[in-house]
C-alpha cells in the first residue's frame, strides 16, 4: 500500500495534465502561438482600427476609447479558445487516435483522474496564455493594476468552464469532424455577442437575454472589471455564474467521457 | 490455493449482444493460461473486464484473492496489460515512454530511469531508446508495449495478441522473453490467433467462440483428446478413398477438395492410403492445436 498523502491524491489527478505538458514543452511555441493569435489579431484590427471611428465612451462610469474597451474581452475570448480548442480537438485525438486514455486506464489511475488532468490542463493553456497575451496588452497601458492581477486566476477558473464544456463535447459527438459543430454553432456566435466588442445595453431584450446565459458574457465583464479596477456588487452573480457552470460541466464532462471510453 | 484470477459466470453485454457469456476460468499462480477463439469469440472483452478497463456485466472476478467491487487501483497497480492495439505516446520518444508510464505507477523517477533501462536492454531496444516512437517499425512498437507492460515488476501480465504483426525473428524472441518471464514465475494471461505460439508457451489454455468457453486443458492434452496422435492430409482425394474412409469408421473432414483424417495410427494407415489410392499429395503430420481449433470452431469465416 502507497502511504496516501494529499499530495499523493493530487498528484494522481494532475497525472494527464502533466503529460500534457511534458509533450507540449518540447515544442511549446507552435503549442503555444496559434491559439493567440487569433484572439490577438482581433485586438490589433478592431482596437486599433476602430478607436478612431468610435471615439470615446462611457462604461460602467468611467470614459474609455474603443481598444481599452475590447482588451480585456480579447483576453476572455483568449481564455475560451485555448481551454475550449484543447479538450476538444487535441483531447479527441487522444482519445481517438492516440488512444491515450486507454493507455493510462491499464494503470492504477482512474478515469476520473485522467479527465480531471485533462480540464486542468486546458485551463493551464488558458493560464498560460491569458499571461503571455496579458503581458503584451500590458504594454499598451490598457490594464490597471495591482487589480489586473486578479485576471490570471480568473483566466483559470474560466479555463476549467470551457476545457469541461469542450471535453464535454468530445465524449459525446460521434466523430472527430464533428467537432467543428460546437465551435461555428455556440462558441464563434458566442465570441460575437457576449459583450466583447460591443455594451449590451442598448441591443435588443432578447440578444441581451441570451447573452445573459452565456458563459463568456460573465467572464468578460468580471475580466473588464479587474481590467479598468471598477468592482460591483454584480461581479458577485458573475462569479457565481462561472462556478455554477463548472460545477454542472465538470462531473458531466467525465461522466461522458467514462461512458465513452469504458465500454 | 489460491487462484491469480478466478472468473465465475463472467458476462459482457453490449445492447443484444453477448460477448463473454458467463464464463469461468481460473488462473494459477505461475502459469501461463491461453484464451484461443476466433475473431468475435469474446477474448478481448474479457481481458478488458480482468484489468477494470470494461465493466463486467454480470457474474463475479477475483484478482489476487480479492473480489473486484471497483477497487481497482491496487489490483492494477499489481497487473501489467499490452492490449491489442499500440497505445504508446506517439509525442515521446521510447525512453519517454517507459518513463512516463512508470511515473503513472508512482515509481519514484530514479527507479523508473533503472527499469527502464533495463527494460529496453531485456527486449533489445537500447540503441533506439531515444527514438521517437513514430519512427519506429511495427514489430519495435509491439516489443515496446510489452515491455512497458513491465514496467511496474506486474504479478500477473495480460498479453492481448503479443505478437501480432512481428517479423519471425521479432516473435522468437519475444516468446523467449516470456518463457523466461514464466520461469521466474510470472503468471500471464495471453490471447492469440497463432497456435504455434499458444502451445509453446501456454500450460493450459481455453478455446472460446460465441462467447462460451467450448474446451479447457493442457494443449497436448487437448490434441489427444480432440484429434488424436496423427493428421493424415490428401490433397484431391479421389471418391473410392472417401467411401473407403466412412467405410472405415475413420474419423476426418471431408473440405471436398480436401479430406484431412485425424487417427492414432498414423503411419500404418498413411501407408494404406498412399499405397491404395494416391501417394501424390497426401501428407502424415504430428496433430496441432490448430486441428482442434479448427474442428472446435468450424472453418467459416467470421469476418
Amino acid at each position: 500500500m502507497i502511504a496516501l498523502s494529499p499530495f499523493t491524491i493530487a498528484k494522481r489527478y494532475l497525472m494527464s495534465l502533466q503529460r500534457n505538458f511534458v509533450v507540449y514543452r518540447k515544442v511549446w511555441l507552435t503549442n503555444a502561438l496559434p491559439n493567440i493569435m487569433l484572439p490577438f489579431f482581433l485586438f490589433v484590427s478592431f482596437g486599433l482600427g476602430l478607436n478612431f471611428l468610435v471615439g470615446k465612451f462611457f462604461y460602467h462610469g468611467i470614459e474609455v476609447s474603443y481598444v481599452h474597451y475590447i482588451a480585456p474581452a480579447m483576453i476572455s475570448i483568449n481564455v475560451v479558445f485555448n481551454a475550449f480548442f484543447e479538450s476538444t480537438y487535441s483531447s479527441y485525438v487522444r482519445m481517438d487516435r492516440q488512444k491515450t486514455f486507454d493507455a493510462m486506464m491499464a494503470t492504477p489511475l482512474t478515469m476520473t483522474e485522467i479527465m480531471t488532468g485533462e480540464i486542468l490542463w486546458g485551463a493551464t493553456k488558458a493560464l498560460i496564455a491569458t499571461a503571455i497575451m496579458q503581458a503584451v496588452i500590458s504594454l499598451f497601458g490598457l490594464i490597471q493594476y495591482p487589480e489586473g492581477f486578479l485576471i490570471l486566476p480568473l483566466a483559470f477558473l474560466g479555463g476549467i468552464a470551457f476545457s469541461a464544456f469542450g471535453l464535454f463535447f468530445t465524449g459525446t459527438l460521434p466523430t472527430f469532424e464533428m467537432v467543428n459543430l460546437p465551435v461555428c454553432l455556440i462558441v464563434c456566435p458566442m465570441c460575437a455577442v457576449s459583450g466583447t466588442f460591443f455594451p449590451l445595453q442598448h441591443m435588443a431584450p432578447w440578444l441581451q437575454w441570451i447573452a445573459e446565459a452565456l458563459p463568456l458574457t460573465h467572464l468578460v465583464k468580471i475580466t473588464r472589471a479587474f481590467s479598468f479596477g471598477v468592482m460591483d456588487a454584480e461581479l458577485w452573480w458573475s462569479g457565481a455564474y462561472l462556478l455554477v457552470f463548472c460545477a454542472i460541466f465538470f462531473p458531466l464532462a467525465v461522466y461522458v467521457m467514462r461512458r465513452r471510453i469504458m465500454k | 490455493m489460491q487462484y491469480i484470477v478466478e472468473a465465475r459466470g463472467l458476462t459482457k453485454t453490449f445492447g443484444d449482444i453477448r460477448a463473454v457469456d458467463g464464463i469461468s476460468f481460473h488462473i494459477l499462480p505461475g502459469e501461463c493460461f491461453g484464451m484461443l477463439g476466433p475473431n468475435g469469440a469474446g477474448k478481448t472483452s474479457t481481458i478488458r473486464m480482468s484489468y477494470g478497463f470494461s465493466p463486467m456485466t454480470a457474474g463475479s472476478l477475483r484478482i489476487f484473492g480479492h473480489e473486484v467491487n471497483g477497487n481497482w487501483r491496487d489490483i492494477k497497480s499489481r497487473i501489467g496489460v499490452c492490449p491489442q492495439d499500440n497505445n504508446l505516446d506517439p509525442d515521446l520518444t521510447v525512453a519517454e515512454n517507459l518513463e512516463l508510464y512508470a511515473h503513472y505507477f508512482e515509481i519514484p523517477k530514479e527507479e523508473a530511469r533503472r527499469r527502464t533501462k533495463r527494460l529496453l536492454e531485456f527486449i533489445s531496444l537500447e540503441h533506439r531508446r531515444d527514438a521517437k516512437v513514430t519512427e519506429l517499425s511495427g514489430g519495435l512498437m509491439r516489443r515496446l508495449v510489452i515491455t512497458r507492460a513491465l514496467i511496474n515488476n506486474p504479478e500477473l501480465l495480460i498479453l492481448d495478441e503479443p505478437t501480432t504483426g512481428l517479423d519471425p525473428q521479432s516473435r522468437h524472441q519475444v516468446w523467449e522473453r516470456l518463457e523466461e518471464l514464466r520461469f521466474r514465475g510470472l503468471s500471464t494471461l495471453l490471447t492469440t490467433h497463432y497456435m504455434d505460439e499458444a502451445s509453446r508457451l501456454c500450460d493450459r489454455l481455453v478455446i472460446m467462440d460465441y462467447g462460451k468457453i467450448l474446451v479447457e486443458g493442457k494443449p497436448a492434452d487437448l490434441i489427444k483428446t480432440y484429434v488424436g496422435r496423427d493428421v493424415i492430409e490428401v490433397a484431391a482425394p479421389s471418391r473410392e478413398l472417401q467411401d473407403f474412409v466412412v467405410a472405415q469408421h475413420m474419423e476426418h473432414e471431408n473440405l471436398s477438395h480436401r479430406l484431412v483424417i485425424y487417427t492414432h495410427e498414423g503411419e500404418k494407415n498413411f501407408r494404406e492410403i498412399s499405397t491404395r489410392f494416391s501417394n501424390v499429395g497426401c501428407t502424415l503430420r504430428m496433430a496441432s492445436l490448430e486441428d482442434v481449433f479448427l474442428k472446435l470452431t468450424g472453418r467459416g469465416l467470421r469476418e
